[in-house]
């Protein structure tokens, strides 16, 4: 069953078409990679689907429904959570209340219900704290939990990232180079934690350069270049594309 | 008829000094992306110092003219080093809000010093009148002196090497600095520059209004508007919006109403915001 | 530690409080009392910055004009309209939300100093219309403000401005507690993720200026009250930029940094009047300038920095111990 479809997604920047006319489907529960040399559109892409800019041309449709040009917030409601490529945190906050944000989309308490304490209030906070000791423990962050984001290391960053996307229950997490700047231990780690992620259900799209990484990790791959999809399909098939062999050759000739 | 293009005149005078005072924002804006909100003290400053040179010292008014810019070109070094160097690469609302205390700082202590205005009389005391219109020589002078500054700094920006290079961090700064121009020098340049053209205009308009230590907070507010309105960052924007917002305020005077003189500019950015929240051109985020 | 920390946190404001309830009898002068009043009411004006500027991360610079825009609403409802004590408080404080929330509107739109260029416009308009409409403001004489008579003796007036600024403390800490102050902190960390992660921005920013507004406007009524008088300087944007010390010198993001730094740089002003004039006041801008440099953090901030510090201390002494 397909829960992300995007058709002739198309964003131009300028004279430079970043994104052109791009189709690809993503199966419910599956791991899609996004592969492609730099400056291929790759984070473009994401930005498009989690409604970060809008799109000139094109459609996205989310579990059946259009959410074409939708503004962040209302995409990440809809169950689509993404990580940035410079890993975003709430840098100066400590990594429980960073998940805590995370899960504020999931609850309703207001002003009044804050201000009088109402037993909403109390309730949610309660759930909240709950949803925030399992994501820490899913996502190996316990004994960070009270320190400030930004001064931890940076592969636990890059895990938190993911660990705020988790905690809003999403359907389907855009991560944009989980593994970047990570050594290659931690790098394995990661991998794991995206493989975990599937076992729950939850479909994810990343964006990877490591392609030994991608290739065991992905259900299917789409490969871009100058913003053209080049390739779509199993890994095997789209490692041996003529297409996309040239892509990455004629990037280590330039 | 000739009232109303009397009232465009002194609207072109009105909006040589904003062009002046709004050019040197933009500049240090775009250069070293600094909010800097005490620009209109140091152009205040620039007005008591001719006061000094020519009320106090007898200083011949043509003489004290680069004087002041002179001085005020190194005031605008020292803010430069003292203030908003230790701040670099922090968040922008830090820098802001340091401009802000420099702002209070240069205002109270004027005001503590000389709680009076003040004023200075003009070099050429004389009115022209011809075919219906009226104006006062000084108001020829402001125009005509802002007008030779702004195409001595389009020259110097563009003929220049020192000017290239200002251009050039304008437009990327990380670049510029991987070509290796020296972005201090750069930043401590445009700050001189910046400072010394708001001295120009000090000295151009003081003969024409009284010299008071809240001159400056009206000025760089509707600065401000200009630069936000014009773009970022953007000189052309910064011209054209200071001669526009001169004139409509000049006509706004004449047909509308003086006591709210001052908060026109301010209403028309708050509506533009409201509709446009960008601001009307595309200068830099 | 923690605990410890705590505690002793407790302890030192109980301590404080217990000073502030025994201040009027231990041989304050009249005068004195007078002066703490203000400085509280200033306080609350200040607690409400905070919740906009500190937590939210937003630098209004039209709070001067909201503080303004209280105090005359509640003096015209008193008054004019003839109305009672409570009615006219509660209406001060919800004129000056809605006005917050007109104005909020299209200026929270914008970001960072622009915010504040806006605001500032803002109030630069509310001064200049209250200058100049005279019906409003009631011109030179201004505007007579009854007091009530539960609030006719001094003594009665600072408990109650006490006990407000109490009220408002309680009401600010459970909101930046709650899941409600989260969200308004993550759009002061980093606006991008916060609607990343599903946060509509844009309405909390808004809802946080609407009841920082309700807030200022309850503080203006206060200063009325003490006063019994108002003009149209008390809309001047120069108290804009005098909260806006209180809050980043006292600590901002910090419930007792905007208390400390607005009761500690009002009394303390008030205190060098005769000795340094008007120089005094340049006393504000040097402080500004000085703090954001080398104390980002504010008082409150650099006596956490202290207290870390001196714990860091403690337990590497400790570790020392320990280790052969």
């Amino acid at each position: 069953m397909t829960i992300l479809r995007v058709e002739g997604l198309t964003k131009r920047f300028g004279g430079l078409v970043a994104v052109n006319k791009v189709d690809f489907e993503v199966s419910e529960g599956s791991i899609l990679g996004i592969i492609g040399p730099n400056g291929a559109g790759k984070s473009t892409i994401f930005n498009l689907v989690s409604g970060i800019i809008p799109p000139d041309e094109g459609r996205v449709v989310f579990q059946g429904k259009e959410v074409t040009g939708w503004k962040p917030y209302r995409m990440a409601r809809e169950g689509i959570a993404r990580t940035f490529q410079t890993t975003a945190l709430f840098e100066e906050l400590p990594v429980y209340v960073n998940l805590l944000i995370g899960y504020r989309m999931r609850t309703r308490s207001g002003l009044w219900d804050v201000v009088l304490q109402t037993p909403r209030a109390r309730r949610e906070k309660k759930e909240a704290a709950e949803k925030v000791m399992e994501v820490l423990a899913f996502t190996g962050l316990a004994e960070y939990a009270f320190r400030p984001a930004g001064s931890i290391p940076q592969e636990a960053q890059k895990r938190l990232a993911i660990g705020i996307a988790l905690m809003g229950n999403p359907r389907l997490v855009l991560l944009d180079e989980p593994t970047g700047g990570v050594g290659m231990e931690e790098t394995n780690g990661i991998i794991e934690l995206i493989a975990r992620i599937r076992e729950r259900g939850i479909t994810v799209c990343v964006i990877e350069h490591k392609m030994r990484m991608i290739m065991s990790l992905a259900n299917r791959i789409v490969a871009l270049n100058f913003g053209v999809k080049i390739a779509d399909g199993v890994p095997q098939e789209v490692c041996e594309d003529r297409a996309v062999i040239e892509a990455y050759l004629g990037e280590q000739h330039a | 008829m000739s009232f109303f293009l009397n009232q465009v005149v002194i609207g072109i005078q009105l909006g040589s000094q904003y062009v002046m005072v709004a050019l040197g924002l933009t500049l240090i804006f775009g250069i070293l992306d600094i909010s800097h909100f005490a620009h209109g003290h140091l152009y205040m400053l620039g007005a008591y110092l001719l006061y000094i040179l020519t009320a106090l010292a007898k200083v011949n008014y043509w003489l004290a003219l680069p004087l002041c810019m002179i001085a005020l070109a190194l005031g605008g070094v020292i803010v430069e080093r003292l203030v908003y160097r230790p701040l670099r690469d922090q968040p922008h609302i830090n820098t802001f809000i340091a401009a802000i205390g420099l702002f209070l700082f240069l205002e109270t202590l004027v005001r503590a010093v000389k709680p009076r205005a003040v004023s200075v009389s003009k070099p050429i005391d004389k009115t022209l009148s011809f075919a219906g219109f009226t104006i006062e020589v000084q108001r020829l002078i402001v125009i005509a002196g802002a007008v030779a500054l702004v195409v001595l700094l389009h020259l110097f920006i563009k003929r220049t090497r020192m000017g290239t290079a200002i251009e050039a961090v304008a437009q990327d700064r990380e670049g510029a600095a991987l070509v290796g121009i020296n972005v201090n020098r750069i930043s401590m340049l445009t700050f001189a520059i910046a400072t010394a053209l708001a001295a120009a205009a000090a000295v151009l308009m003081a003969p024409l209004a009284f010299i008071s230590p809240e001159m400056g907070s009206v000025l760089i507010l509707k600065a401000f508007v200009i630069v936000v309105l014009g773009g970022l960052g953007s000189m052309q924007g910064a011209i054209v919006g200071g001669y526009l917002l001169g004139i409509l305020e000049a006509l706004a005077i004449a047909y509308v109403s003086s006591a709210y003189k001052d908060v026109f500019a301010f209403a028309v950015l708050i509506l533009i915001l409201a509709i446009r929240p960008t601001g009307l051109f595309k200068g830099r985020d | 530690m923690e605990k410890l920390e705590k505690y002793g946190k407790r302890a030192f404001f109980a301590l404080l409080l217990a000073l502030a309830i025994a201040l009027p009898w231990i041989g304050l002068k009249l005068y004195q009392l007078r002066v703490l009043t203000l400085a509280l009411a200033w306080a609350i004006a200040a607690v409400s910055l905070n919740l906009i500027l500190g937590y939210t991360g937003q630098a209004s610079l039209a709070h001067g004009a909201f503080l303004g825009i209280g105090a005359y609403t509640f003096g015209i409802f008193t008054e004019r309209v003839g109305l009672n004590f409570w009615p006219s408080l509660l209406i001060a404080g919800l004129v000056t939300a809605f006005l917050g929330l007109l104005v909020g509107l299209p200026s929270l739109r914008t970001k960072g100093p622009y915010f504040a260029i806006v605001t500032l416009c803002f109030n630069v308009i509310v001064f200049k219309v209250f200058e100049n409409w005279t019906w409003l403001s009631g011109g030179i004489q201004g505007q007579k403000v009854p007091c009530p008579s539960f609030l006719t003796q001094r003594w009665a007036r600072y408990y109650f401005v006490l006990g407000a600024l109490l009220l408002v403390l309680v009401v600010v800490r459970f909101i930046v507690k709650s899941l409600l102050g989260i969200t308004f902190m993550s759009i002061r960390s980093n606006e991008n993720l916060a609607e990343a992660t599903g946060i509509n921005s844009f309405r909390y920013k808004l809802l946080s200026f609407t009841v920082s507004c309700f807030i200022v406007g309850l503080a203006g009524a206060l200063l009325a009250v003490e006063n019994q008088h108002l003009d149209f300087t008390v809309t001047n944007y120069a108290y804009s930029f005098n909260l806006l010390v209180y809050v980043l010198i006292g600590g901002a993001a910090t419930l007792s940094g905007p208390v400390l730094g607005a009761v500690g740089l009002y009394y303390f002003l008030d205190y060098v009047e005769k000795s340094l004039g008007e120089y005094r006041f340049v006393l504000f801008g040097f402080i500004l300038i000085v703090a954001i440099i080398y104390f980002p953090r504010g008082m409150v901030g650099g006596l956490s920095r202290l207290w870390d510090w001196a714990k860091g201390r403690h337990a590497s002494y400790r570790a020392r111990e320990v280790t052969p």
